[in-house]
């Protein structure tokens, strides 16, 4: 049996009358990877934020490796070997790429590890060319591939991505797949993505959101065929 | 029972103050997301207006009515499109620009005016209640400060200015989605802005002895009013000056004015610190 | 990578040896030395705003705390060591009890603006209305509107009786700003100094990194308000007397015109910012045709619009223009001098 790694038990997020989150249950296990889907509005972004830190839920507890973790801040959480890749691109735009991940590094690094980190993280990404570049000259798929290398620097142990193909051409989408795919030899990867392409290609197990709340958690095979699943993508009556 | 009634002319008094000297920098910020720290030097150009108009031997109601407003207002018009208007959408920058412009009008008006006290005298003679003698210029400023929140309501909800304001006040993309011109928008709520500044210092001007840096008084009392009111205009108005108006009275009264002036700044952290989107983002959410 | 940090700080030493060799030359000692006390004031609001991205409205607060601090603890202890360390120490945990609410509330940059403010004006109020005699700390009064005078000013440590003054006075102030020189150079090349530009760059990653945002940047609040300080005490001992006109909103006002007018960003911009625009008010003091602040408040609008980052970036730029486009060595340099403020 493998380690839980992260666990939410009835984690609801409630803004003024909405509830953005429903008494959500949640276990992800060691080397696991999940990918969260849903329609817009589903609940799925906010259950990420507030796994995250980014929110302090209304009602419930969030606990990772067995620790209570409900309301800490993100730097807290990202303190325990947790990686957070954002929506949208959240890097420092006037720092050159190395600059970078080795402020990613530092945390958990001394200064002459974090040099040795930053060369193997920029050739594991093939960053080498555009090590010394300023972020706010990228293109948008490498500005990705670049945070892709923030999160992942100080060897986290659980990884949460949203919504990390947005924005992709085909070819940066196929690399960030090879990518994630390494990275769970070493972690556990949660991945919010509204791309179904993209979680046909890099998915076994999806967690299905609608309307706050959890619909279905099944391997994806079963959940792109099930019925009621399509409904709610195509805006039927569930 | 004298005693409470010119306390309570006093407090109402604080309150009006406060919403005569925060209007100006409202309208602006509310409607423009800039705050202007040259407000205070628009009070205090407004008050030296209305003196000279004074001195040139117009009635002091006509100077304080209708020629400082108009005189402010029209300087804030030219700053707007000297200054102002190439800085849109940068928050930082214009503060440290219009810091830049009230030293600017603080030199300037040492240049005309000298570096000395002016002053004219109250129009409106005192009275005694019991014991206690009560300016009534003061029921003049509450009288000045219901009239301009009456004021600000009939054109924000009976006019299309006012419609397109509050709109643009909410969503100005939308605004500016729907064919309404910002430029013009912009233009206009700046002209309104500083006439009210102008009005306000010209209000005031008979109770303060002049001097080029006065402006420096009223900027903070009315940049913490204005950001402690939050989102909503004319609530958030009026929920600050009554909060900071009160408890500045009440430290005045049981202390001495200077505490009660520390006791209204610590008051204004301490809010901050709480809610730091203002009163109103918290209470009458949605209002005006 | 150490040896250029060895080479950096020997070049800054041997620069800063030659001005401070020279400069007694063209312009008298007295004046130098105020010019060199407000480079070190410039130099605390650059650090903290130009590296940090903390717009501080109230820097003159923590000078004039540190000025007070002096004057007060000289006036008691009847030496100056005591006191100046005193005025370092006091301004920097005032402004870390400060920055810790602040910054643990996550207050924007407005209402850090606000706040900053607000305390400034209250220092200044209170310090103004302790006139009476019955404001007293130990053996000093506080003395209102009127001031402190009369203080023991700089001496030897060890020996009250050896005042430092006139030339040497200025050579303790040009040293003391090149060591706070080598300190700011060291801080931002360490890794607190580069998370703190990440922080400036973008607060939410360093804090989904794993750093905690608040703290750093408390930490380095009360690090500009201990050079403010210090400035404040070596500001005291210079004008032998401090007056509530430190905390005042125009001094403050004036040590955020030097760092843009200098530029921000950069460590050399607020020190010159500060020692041309005070020596520039200097000599415009000497005429009466035109208002001291008129000017000073034309210059500010006039930078904010046409050149918002300042000289020395733009000296930069232009050198680098004309010699090419450098070596590698050269550019990472450019984001240094990008403003904190932009967006």
């Amino acid at each position: 049996m493998a380690e839980t790694v992260l666990e939410t038990s009835s984690l609801t997020m409630r803004f003024g009358g909405v509830t953005a989150c429903d008494n959500v249950d949640f276990k992800l296990q060691a080397r696991e990877l999940r990918c969260l889907i849903g329609p817009n509005g589903a609940g799925k972004s906010t259950f990420f934020k507030c796994v995250t830190g980014l929110l302090s839920p209304t009602e419930g507890n969030v606990y990772m490796r067995g620790d209570e973790v409900t309301g800490w801040q993100p730097h807290q959480i990202a303190s325990l070997g947790v990686g957070i890749k954002t929506q949208t691109p959240n890097v420092m735009d006037s720092l050159t790429v190395s600059e970078n991940i080795w402020l990613a590094a530092r945390r958990f690094h001394s200064v002459i590890d974090s040099n040795a980190k930053v060369a193997e993280v920029i050739d594991r990404l093939a960053l080498g060319s555009i090590a010394k570049t300023d972020l706010g000259q990228l293109a948008h798929g490498e500005r990705q591939r670049v945070e892709l290398g923030l999160v992942t620097v100080g060897d986290p142990w659980l990884v949460l991505l949203d919504e990390p193909a947005a924005g992709m051409s085909a070819k940066d989408v196929e690399r960030m797949t090879v990518i994630i795919e390494e990275l769970l030899t070493r972690s556990a990867v949660i991945i919010v993505e509204h791309d179904m392409q993209f979680i046909r290609s890099i998915a076994r197990d999806v967690t299905v959101f609608h309307q706050g709340a959890v619909l279905m958690e099944d391997h994806v095979d079963a959940v792109m065929s099930d019925q009621t699943v399509r409904n709610v993508y195509l805006g039927k009556k569930a | 029972m004298d005693l409470s009634f010119v306390i309570l002319v006093e407090m109402l008094y604080a309150v009006a103050t406060l919403v005569l000297i925060s209007a100006g920098l409202a309208v602006v910020f509310g409607m423009m997301k800039v705050i202007n720290l040259a407000h205070g030097e628009f009070m205090m150009m407004g008050g030296y207006a209305t003196i000279t108009a004074v001195n040139f031997g117009v009635n002091i109601f006509v100077a304080m009515l209708i020629i400082a407003p108009i005189a402010v207002g029209l300087i804030g018009l030219l700053v707007e499109r000297l200054v102002i208007r190439h800085l849109y959408g940068r928050l930082i920058d214009t503060m440290l620009a219009t810091w830049g412009l009230s030293l600017l009008f603080v030199g300037l008006a040492t240049m005309i005016f000298g570096n000395t006290t002016t002053g004219i005298s109250t129009p409106i003679p005192g009275f005694t209640v019991g014991n206690y003698q009560v300016n009534g210029y003061n029921f003049f400023i509450i009288v000045i400060s219901i009239m301009l929140i009456a004021g600000m309501l009939a054109v924000l909800k009976g006019t299309r200015a006012g419609l397109i304001a509050r709109g643009t006040m909410q969503r100005s993309d939308m605004a500016s989605a729907l064919g309404y011109s910002p430029d013009r928008i912009y233009m206009a709520t700046f002209f309104c802005g500083s006439a009210l500044s102008g009005l306000a210092g010209a209000v005031l001007a008979p109770l303060v002895g002049l001097v080029p840096t006065s402006g420096v008084a009223y900027i903070a009392k009315a940049f913490i009013t204005v950001v402690a009111g939050g989102p909503a205009l004319i609530a958030g108005l009026i929920s600050s000056a009554a909060s900071f108006g009160i408890i500045n009275q009440v430290f005045a009264f049981a202390v001495s004015p200077v505490i009660g002036d520390v006791a209204l700044f610590v008051t204004a952290i301490v809010l901050l610190r709480l809610m730091p989107q203002g009163i109103t983002s918290r209470f009458f959410k949605g209002k005006l | 990578m150490q040896g250029s940090a060895g080479k950096d700080y020997l070049t800054i030493i041997v620069f800063g040896a030659a001005l401070i060799w020279l400069l007694p030359m063209v312009e008298n000692t007295y004046t130098l030395t105020i010019l060199i006390i407000y480079g070190m004031l410039g130099l605390s609001l650059g650090l903290i705003w130009g590296f940090g991205g903390i717009l501080c409205f109230g820097q003159g607060a923590f000078f004039g705390l540190g000025a007070y601090t002096y004057a007060i603890a000289a006036i008691n202890f009847g030496e100056s060591t005591v006191p100046m360390l005193l005025a370092v120490i006091i301004p920097a945990i005032f402004a870390a009890i400060l920055g810790a609410m602040m910054f643990y509330g996550r207050l924007t940059e407005v209402y850090l603006g606000v706040i900053t403010l607000v305390v400034t004006l209250i220092l200044f109020k209170f310090i103004n209305s302790t006139a009476g005699p019955q404001y007293v700390i130990g053996d000093a009064r506080l003395g209102g509107y009127n001031g402190i005078p009369g203080f023991q000013t700089l001496n030897v440590p060890g020996d009250p009786g050896a005042y430092l003054w006139g030339d040497s006075y200025y050579y303790v102030c040009a040293v003391a700003l090149l060591l706070v020189y080598l300190l700011v150079t060291w801080l931002l090349r360490s890794s607190f100094g580069r998370i703190a530009l990440g922080i400036r760059e973008n607060e939410t990653r360093i804090s989904l990194m794993g750093y905690d945002v608040a703290a750093r940047k408390t930490v380095l609040f009360a690090i500009g308000a201990a050079i403010a300080g210090l400035a404040g005490a070596l500001f005291a001992s210079w004008g032998e007397i401090v007056t509530p006109t430190l905390f005042s909103m125009a001094q403050s006002a004036e040590i955020i015109i030097w760092c843009i007018v200098g530029g921000l960003g950069t460590r050399f911009g607020p020190i010159l910012g500060a020692a041309g625009l005070a020596y520039m008010k200097f000599l415009l003091g000497q005429q009466s045709l035109v208002d001291n602040t008129l000017i000073t408040g034309l210059i500010l609008v006039l930078f904010v619009l046409f050149l918002p980052k300042g000289i020395v970036p733009a000296l930069a730029r232009f050198y680098r223009a004309v010699l090419g486009n450098g070596s590698p060595g050269k550019r990472k340099n450019t984001h240094r001098i990008r403003r904190a403020t932009n967006g």
